[in-house]
C-alpha cells in the first residue's frame, strides 16, 4: 500500500510538473491511436452501413468474418502484421516494422473490425420502413442513409468509443511491431509495462492516470456529440 | 376480369397509370388498366385487406417500379430511377406507421424543408404544428408522444412541405375516434383550401363516404371499380363493390 501511495503522489508530481519523458509518451500515443481511430472510422463506419442496409450474396460471410475481427487476439494480429513487414515478408520493402505506422496498421486491424460490427448492428436495428418514408419526403441517396445512421446514433458511437479503446488500450501487438523503442515506438501500455518490470511505479501509474483520463474524455466527448449529426442537404 | 373504365375527373391527370402490373417473385399483386388522379381531387382507394392498395401508394410514390406498365406524373412516365428529385419532392406520403425520427416534434415536422436546404423554416413549422393542434408540444420529443399526436405529427411533416400530391396509407388505422376525426378535418382542409391532389387508402367504408370526391375500389390486385362517390356508395355497378359496401364480401 506504501509503495502504491508514494506511486501515486510521484505520478501527481509527474503529470502536474508535465514531465517530458511523459509527454512525449502520451503525443505518441494519441497520434497513433488518432490516427488509428480515424482511419478505422473512415472505413468502418461506410462498411458497418453498408452491411446494415443493404442485403446481397456473401453479406453472411463478410458478417462472419467482421464478427470474428471484433475477438481477434491481439498477439495473433501482432505476429501476422510482424510477418507482414518483416523484411522478408510481403510488405518488407514499406520499411515499417518498429515504427508508429505498424503500431498505426495493427491498432487498425483490432479496432476496424469494432466499429465497422457495432455500426452494423445499430444501423440494421432501425426499422427499415424509416428509410422508405424518409425517401417519401424528398431524402436523396446521401440523405438515406445518413438519416438512418442519425437514427442509429448512439450505437454508433458506442462503436467509436469501441474503436478507439481497442486502439489506445492495446499492449501486445503494439509491443511486437513496434518494439517499445524510447522516444520513437514507446507508447502509454508499452510504457506501463516497461516501467513496472523495471519497478519504477510512479511513472507507471502516471501513464495509468492519463490512460484511464483519455478513456474517459473520449467517452465525454462522444456523447455530448449526440444530436448533433442530423443530415444536412 | 376486366376493370370498369376510369370515370376521369374533371381536372387534368396529376398522376396515372396504364396497363400496370406489379409482382413480388411470382405473384402477380397488381393489375390495373388505367387510373388516373385529377389535380386538387381526392381520391379514396377502398377494397380489403391484402387488395394491393399500399402498394399502389407505394407506386404513385414511385417508391417501387412496377413489373410492367406505367406511371405517368403530369403526363411523363418516370421510373424510380429516372424521377427527378424535383419532382419526387411534390410528392408526400404518410404511412399507417407514423416513422417519426428520434428528434424533437418541431425537428420533425422540419426534416423535410432541411432536407431541401431550408435554413430557416421556423414559420412554417408553426404554421404545420397549428394546423394539426400541436403547438404546445413543438419541443416535446417526437417518441414520447401518443398514436394520435405522433399521426397528427406525420400528417404536419408532410403537409409544411407543400406536396402537390399527398399519399396517406390508412393514416387513422387504430386511432381513437377524436384524433380520427382531427385527422380526417386536416385532410380536408388540406385538399379544399390549398387544392392539394390526395390519394387516401382506406379499408374503412365510412371514412371514404366522409372524405372522398371519388373513390376507387381495389380487389385482389384488380381495379374493379371507379367512380364519383356519390354513385359509388349509391349505385355500386360492381357485385363485389355492393358486397364490400354492405360489408358482405367475404375476403
Amino acid at each position: 500500500m506504501d509503495t502504491f501511495l508514494r506511486g501515486f503522489a510521484e505520478a501527481i508530481t509527474l503529470i502536474t510538473g508535465l514531465d517530458r519523458n511523459l509527454v512525449e509518451i502520451v503525443a505518441l500515443s494519441l497520434w497513433v491511436s488518432g490516427i488509428a481511430l480515424a482511419v478505422s472510422v473512415l472505413m468502418g463506419l461506410p462498411l458497418g452501413m453498408w452491411l446494415g442496409l443493404k442485403r446481397f450474396r456473401g453479406r453472411r460471410l463478410l458478417v462472419a468474418l467482421i464478427y470474428t475481427g471484433m475477438g481477434l487476439p491481439p498477439v495473433v494480429v501482432g505476429l501476422s502484421v510482424y510477418l507482414f513487414l518483416s523484411r522478408q515478408g510481403p510488405l518488407g520493402g514499406l520499411g515499417w516494422l518498429f515504427t508508429p505506422k505498424a503500431m498505426i496498421a495493427a491498432q487498425v486491424i483490432l479496432a476496424l473490425p469494432l466499429v465497422a460490427g457495432f455500426t452494423m448492428i445499430s444501423v440494421a436495428a432501425v426499422p427499415p420502413e424509416l428509410a422508405l418514408q424518409v425517401r417519401a419526403l424528398g431524402a436523396n441517396t446521401w440523405q438515406v442513409p445518413l438519416t438512418m445512421l442519425y437514427e442509429a446514433r448512439n450505437g454508433v458511437l458506442a462503436a467509436i468509443v469501441a474503436g478507439f479503446g481497442a486502439a489506445i488500450s492495446e499492449v501486445g501487438s503494439v509491443m511486437m511491431v513496434g518494439g517499445n523503442i524510447e522516444h520513437k515506438t514507446r507508447v502509454l501500455t508499452t510504457a506501463i509495462v516497461l516501467e513496472t518490470s523495471k519497478g519504477d511505479f510512479a511513472l507507471a501509474i502516471a501513464l495509468g492516470i492519463i490512460l484511464i483520463a483519455f478513456a474517459f474524455s473520449a467517452n465525454w466527448v462522444l456523447l455530448h456529440l449526440q444530436g448533433r449529426l442530423e443530415p444536412r442537404p | 376480369m376486366p376493370s370498369w373504365p376510369d370515370a376521369m375527373a374533371a381536372g387534368e391527370p396529376i398522376l396515372s397509370l396504364q396497363n400496370l402490373r406489379h409482382t413480388y417473385g411470382e405473384r402477380t399483386v397488381l393489375s390495373i388498366a388505367s387510373l388516373h388522379v385529377a389535380e386538387g381531387e381526392l381520391l379514396t382507394l377502398v377494397g380489403p385487406s391484402g387488395a394491393g392498395k399500399s402498394t399502389l401508394l407505394r407506386l404513385f410514390n414511385f417508391l417501387e417500379g412496377p413489373a410492367a406498365g406505367q406511371i405517368c406524373y403530369r403526363g411523363a412516365p418516370y421510373g424510380v430511377k429516372t424521377l427527378p428529385m424535383d419532382i419526387r419532392r411534390r410528392i408526400a406520403t404518410v404511412f399507417q406507421r407514423p416513422m417519426l425520427l428520434d428528434m424533437s416534434v418541431r425537428r420533425n415536422v422540419g426534416y423535410g424543408l432541411r432536407l431541401r436546404g431550408e435554413r430557416d423554416g421556423r414559420a412554417q413549422e408553426d404554421a404545420a404544428l397549428a394546423a394539426v393542434g400541436l403547438s404546445a408540444l413543438a419541443d416535446a420529443r417526437a417518441r414520447t408522444l401518443s398514436g394520435g399526436e405522433a399521426q397528427r405529427v406525420a400528417l404536419a411533416r408532410a403537409l409544411v412541405l407543400e406536396p402537390e400530391v399527398l399519399l396517406l396509407d390508412e393514416p387513422t388505422a387504430n386511432l381513437d375516434p377524436a384524433n380520427v376525426r382531427l385527422i380526417e378535418q386536416i385532410i380536408a382542409t388540406a385538399n379544399r383550401e390549398r387544392g392539394t391532389t390526395i390519394v387516401l387508402v382506406t379499408h374503412n367504408v365510412w371514412q371514404a363516404r366522409r372524405l372522398a370526391q371519388r373513390v376507387a375500389f381495389l380487389y385482389d390486385g384488380e381495379l374493379l371499380e371507379v367512380a364519383p362517390a356519390p354513385d359509388f356508395f349509391e349505385h355500386p355497378q360492381h357485385p363485389q363493390t355492393a358486397a364490400f359496401l354492405s360489408g358482405e364480401l367475404v375476403y
